[in-house]
């Protein structure tokens, strides 16, 4: 947080994609952009951007997820922010970067980058103070906050703030939010019972809410829980909150 | 145990609805007991932070704490024994009790002495082995073992308590009344510890300048096991030495908070020297029990040795989706839940059990309630890697290290890095994705799993590099 | 075994850390700087919360309430430490109806006799904890261990002059480290487990009843 409210607000920001957004939600990607240019941001995308490298990490795979970090922290050579739609790729970069280039030559530029790092929603709220004015109709939404947007990159309220500025957004608060849906890279694969009894009992808990949306800031959460919503026939719809929040701000195009 | 049995017993346990339920009640009640005795979260950062330096510094100097230790407790009188493996252990316990002809034991709970399998081992002896603790006396009457190392019992309801002890205690008639049921083992066990030759415990810790071994409990069985019988034998994993009696505070605040959400346990028992000419009561002797069973192996790595702070509170269990689902008992070796998977591989090897650091969505909720900050995610992320036989520059190996090694694996990450190092590659691939991937097919092995209960992930037409470049946003 | 020793601590000494002890900032469980009133308040609280009764003998003699309170309770007897000064000062005024038992032998000389009687164990005590509502007890030649184990009522006398904020003060000030009794005890309330069902049972293995007599500036304590 210190860089940019040292700097005041930047006019230039990064923007990180990750690759499950590149590859199955690019409009929450590009909403995720949009918000950010709205606001008078400068948005740059380095074209050879593809992964932060957390699937080789999760699987104990340190050599090739530290080739791919190093690949993608070169593209962000400049000082600006580096925004991400993602709080699992945040806090990939965040907290695991370190230590993976701890003590190489390598170090001093991770930690400058790392300490440029911000998940989306936390960018909006305390670096941009972003306001929004909702335009859309009445609609009753919940939020899944997901794991490493919490306990690695430290998001708290921001994306609780951000959707009660929606005047026509009821927000309901989903039970045990903090539980883990199940998803977790690997794992979902390498476990898929266990992996399975979390994600059912976290689409009951979100058919228990009664919300036509399930808002999320992690696509692999809205992974696995839209794909269990959809193929359970539940009425929720996935969404992530880039993507919401800029339909209901500057209507559906 | 090996870790295929791992995903049955889970199977197992997750087809358990009463089972299920008697874990999600009893996690859910422990995490909101804890939640509300950490609610001041000033005081929370600064207790675990002194809390995990008192355990790091401790580590620091191990080896001379331990000696500081084993001085301080003789000069107090207690004889100390040093293991190396769990027979070891085992056959310095069945010496100490021949020689006092021992034949009956009362014992607190320990989750060393379940690490040892102590009572099988006296047992075979011909000695009478009691669980004292009421949660490990209802699993000794049903012959199961622990599935939580604070609540050992707490997989069962009390209507399966109350048909066990209604079958098992005789003259006792069917009761489901808590009260009643905790009566029961009272009258049963007060007799048990009059008549008993000697009593077994654990150490919570052990304190290098003063020679004292600490003790907490809420039932006062551990007391009883270390007062009225003549021979008091105490058992320790290596680990558990600080060196100061003002560092066992904040240790003991940690504990009883996260363990059961108690401000304190209703006993603290110190002990530093057995029954001193005069006094009235207490063990004639007293023994401390040292076991290594692959610590020092643990501790030669310096990342790995921060497994070793665990002062076996049990809130990574309690915080664990995977845990409350699956149960203790699913787990191999005795530790369950995040702590078992990091300690047990360690200690078993990964031979058997290198697939249970992948038994987890790396949620880190654990690594969020740990009080004394012990990295298990990021350990749990070592031992997938020491598993696929990648011990990092400087490291010790663990036992089994390369044992699960795959070179199909191998070469998919290798691939991996190839594709997303490499812009072009990454391009060609996401182009192929996008407009051919509909065609993988739907049975290969990761896609059947995921759509077991979720619906084919579906790529979408155009990459967000091809919507940036089209929407003309920057893209140096 | 030795050769045991000699292995483990060899290994553990090849791989010693060469880094740096972290520092340990022990503000946060030092005094609190709470007012005598506020300690026992708090530590009754507490106390209370885990079913620990209280008799408030301030300004009162304990011995008289302690007789009327424990006739009420049809107790069998009061098992006491002779060689005390609290257990002189009992001895020399009791005028109750419940008998007096001397803890005067060792416990092998009596145990079936003493693990039967339904009576209360009574102790002094070296002071209390506000932080936790904790009794600190010290056993010696005078006061058995099992005096607040076994006997199914614990009475403890607990000076209101002797209360500390935290048992980190209670340590530091009292000066543990140069002398711990063989068996020092912190007593919280009575026995209790939650091992079934996570419900509250009292009384499992010790005493199922704990009395707290607060005394103030009484001689027999200082
Ligand atoms: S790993 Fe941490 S949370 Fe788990 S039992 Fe050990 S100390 Fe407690």
């Amino acid at each position: 947080m210190t860089h940019a409210q040292a700097s005041g607000r930047p006019r230039t920001v990064y923007f990180f994609g990750t690759c499950i957004v590149d590859l199955f939600y690019p409009g929450a990607g590009l909403a995720g952009i949009k918000l950010l240019q709205s606001a008078g941001v400068e948005v740059v995308f380095p074209d050879g951007q593809s992964c932060c490298g957390q699937p080789a990490y999760n699987s104990g795979y340190l050599d090739q997820a530290r080739a791919v970090a190093w690949a993608q922290i070169k593209l962000f050579a400049k000082d600006y922010p580096v925004v991400v739609p993602s709080g699992s790729c945040a806090g990939m970069m965040k907290t695991h970067y370190p230590g993976l280039f701890r003590g190489r030559p390598e170090q001093a530029e991770v930690e400058d980058f790392v300490a440029r790092v911000y998940e989306l929603t936390q960018f909006l709220v305390d670096v941009l103070d972003l306001e929004l004015d909702d335009l859309g109709p009445p609609v009753k939404v919940t939020w899944h906050p997901s794991c490493h947007s919490m306990r690695e990159m430290g998001v708290a309220d921001q994306p609780k703030r951000l959707l009660h500025q929606l005047s026509k957004v009821e927000l309901v608060e989903l039970p045990r939010e903090r539980e883990c849906c199940g998803f977790g890279g690997t794992f979902s694969v390498r476990q898929p019972e266990i992996s399975a009894a979390m994600v059912t009992d976290k689409i009951g808990a979100i058919a228990g809410t009664g919300a036509d949306l399930v808002l999320s800031g992690d696509c692999g959460c809205l992974m696995n829980i839209g794909g269990a919503i959809e193929k359970a026939g539940g009425h929720a719809r996935p969404l992530h909150i880039a993507e919401f929040l800029w339909e209901r701000t500057h209507g559906r195009r | 145990m090996a870790a295929a049995d791992f995903r049955a017993k889970a199977h197992d346990a997750l087809g358990n609805r009463e089972l299920r339920a008697n874990f999600r009640r009893a996690m859910d009640g422990l995490m909101s007991k804890r939640a509300m005795l950490f609610a001041d979260r000033t005081e929370w950062t600064a207790l675990r932070a002194l809390g995990a330096a008192v355990r790091a510094r401790s580590l620091l100097r191990l080896p001379e704490l331990l000696e500081q230790l084993e001085t301080r407790l003789r000069d107090n009188g207690i004889q100390v024994h040093w293991a190396e493996t769990v027979d070891d252990g085992n056959a310095i316990f069945k010496d100490i009790l021949s020689r006092h002809g021992a034949r009956r034991v009362v014992k607190g709970k320990s989750m060393v002495s379940e690490e040892m399998g102590l009572n099988h081992a006296l047992e075979a002896e011909g000695i009478e082995v009691i669980e004292a603790d009421l949660g490990e006396y209802i699993i000794q009457l049903d012959h199961e073992t622990p599935s939580h190392i604070i609540m050992p019992a707490i997989h069962k309801n009390k209507q399966q308590i109350a048909r066990l002890f209604s079958q098992k205690i005789k003259d006792a008639e069917y009761t489901e009344d808590v009260d009643r049921l905790t009566d029961l083992a009272r009258r049963v066990l007060r007799r048990k510890f009059a008549a008993a030759d000697a009593g077994i415990s654990g150490v919570n810790a052990a304190v290098a300048e003063t020679g004292t071994l600490v003790l907490v409990e809420n039932e006062g069985n551990g007391r009883m096991c270390t007062t009225v019988p003549r021979l008091h034998i105490a058992v320790m994993g290596l680990e558990k030495v600080v060196e100061r009696l003002e560092e066992v505070p904040p240790i003991l605040s940690l504990l009883t908070r996260s363990a059961t959400g108690q401000v304190i346990t209703t006993y603290v028992n110190m002990i530093s020297g057995p029954r001193k000419p005069g006094e009235k009561d207490g063990p004639e002797e007293v023994h401390l029990v040292i076991l290594d069973n692959g610590r020092s192996r643990i501790y030669a790595d310096p990342e790995l040795r921060n497994t070793l702070r665990c002062i076996r509170c049990g809130a990574c269990m309690n915080h664990c989706p995977v845990y409350t689902r699956v149960g203790g008992h699913s787990y191999p070796g005795v530790y369950p839940g995040p702590i078992g998977k990091i300690l047990t591989p360690q200690i078993l090897g990964l031979e058997t059990t290198g697939d249970l650091p992948h038994a987890s969505s790396l949620c880190n909720a654990c690594v969020e309630v740990c009080p004394v900050e012990i990295p298990i995610a990021s350990l749990l992320v070592r031992l997938r890697s020491e598993g696929a036989g990648k011990t990092p520059h400087g490291g010790a190996p663990v036992k089994g290290a390369g044992s699960r090694r795959k070179s199909q694996e191998d070469w998919v990450w290798r691939a991996w890095a190839l594709v997303f190092r490499m812009p072009l590659l990454n391009r060609l691939s996401n182009f192929a994705l996008t407009r051919f991937g509909w065609a993988l097919p739907s049975d290969s092995p990761l896609l059947r799993e995921w759509m077991t209960v979720r619906s084919r992930p579906r790529f979408a037409r155009r990459s967000l590099h091809e919507l940036v470049r089209r929407e003309g946003i920057p893209h140096e | 075994m030795s050769d045991a020793r000699t292995a483990i601590l060899g290994r553990l000494r090849a791989a010693e850390g060469k880094t740096p002890p972290p520092a340990e900032h022990f503000e946060v469980v030092a005094p609190r700087g709470w007012s005598g009133e506020e300690k026992i308040a708090r530590l009754r609280r507490l106390m209370e919360s885990v079913h620990t009764e209280f008799l408030d003998a301030r300004g009162g003699d304990w011995t008289a309430l302690l007789q009327d309170w424990l006739a009420q309770q049809g107790l069998a007897g009061l098992i006491y430490p002779p060689d005390t000064p609290l257990g002189r000062r009992l001895a020399g005024q009791w005028s109750g109806a419940t008998p007096l038992i001397p803890y005067d032998r060792s416990l092998a000389e009596w145990k079936e006799e003493f693990f039967a009687q339904e009576a209360a164990g009574l102790t002094g005590t070296q002071g209390g904890i506000a932080e936790t509502g904790t009794l600190i007890l010290w056993t010696d030649e005078t006061q058995p261990r099992t005096l607040s184990l076994v006997p199914p009522v614990h009475v403890a006398l607990l000076d209101v002059n002797m209360l500390y904020d935290t048992l980190w003060q209670a340590m530091r000030e009292q000066g543990w480290t140069n002398a711990m009794p063989t068996n020092l005890l912190l007593v919280s309330g009575p026995s209790k487990t939650a091992d079934i069902e996570q419900t509250l049972a009292y009384g499992v293995h010790g005493p199922k009843r704990l009395l707290v007599v607060l005394v103030e500036g009484d001689p027999a304590f200082s």
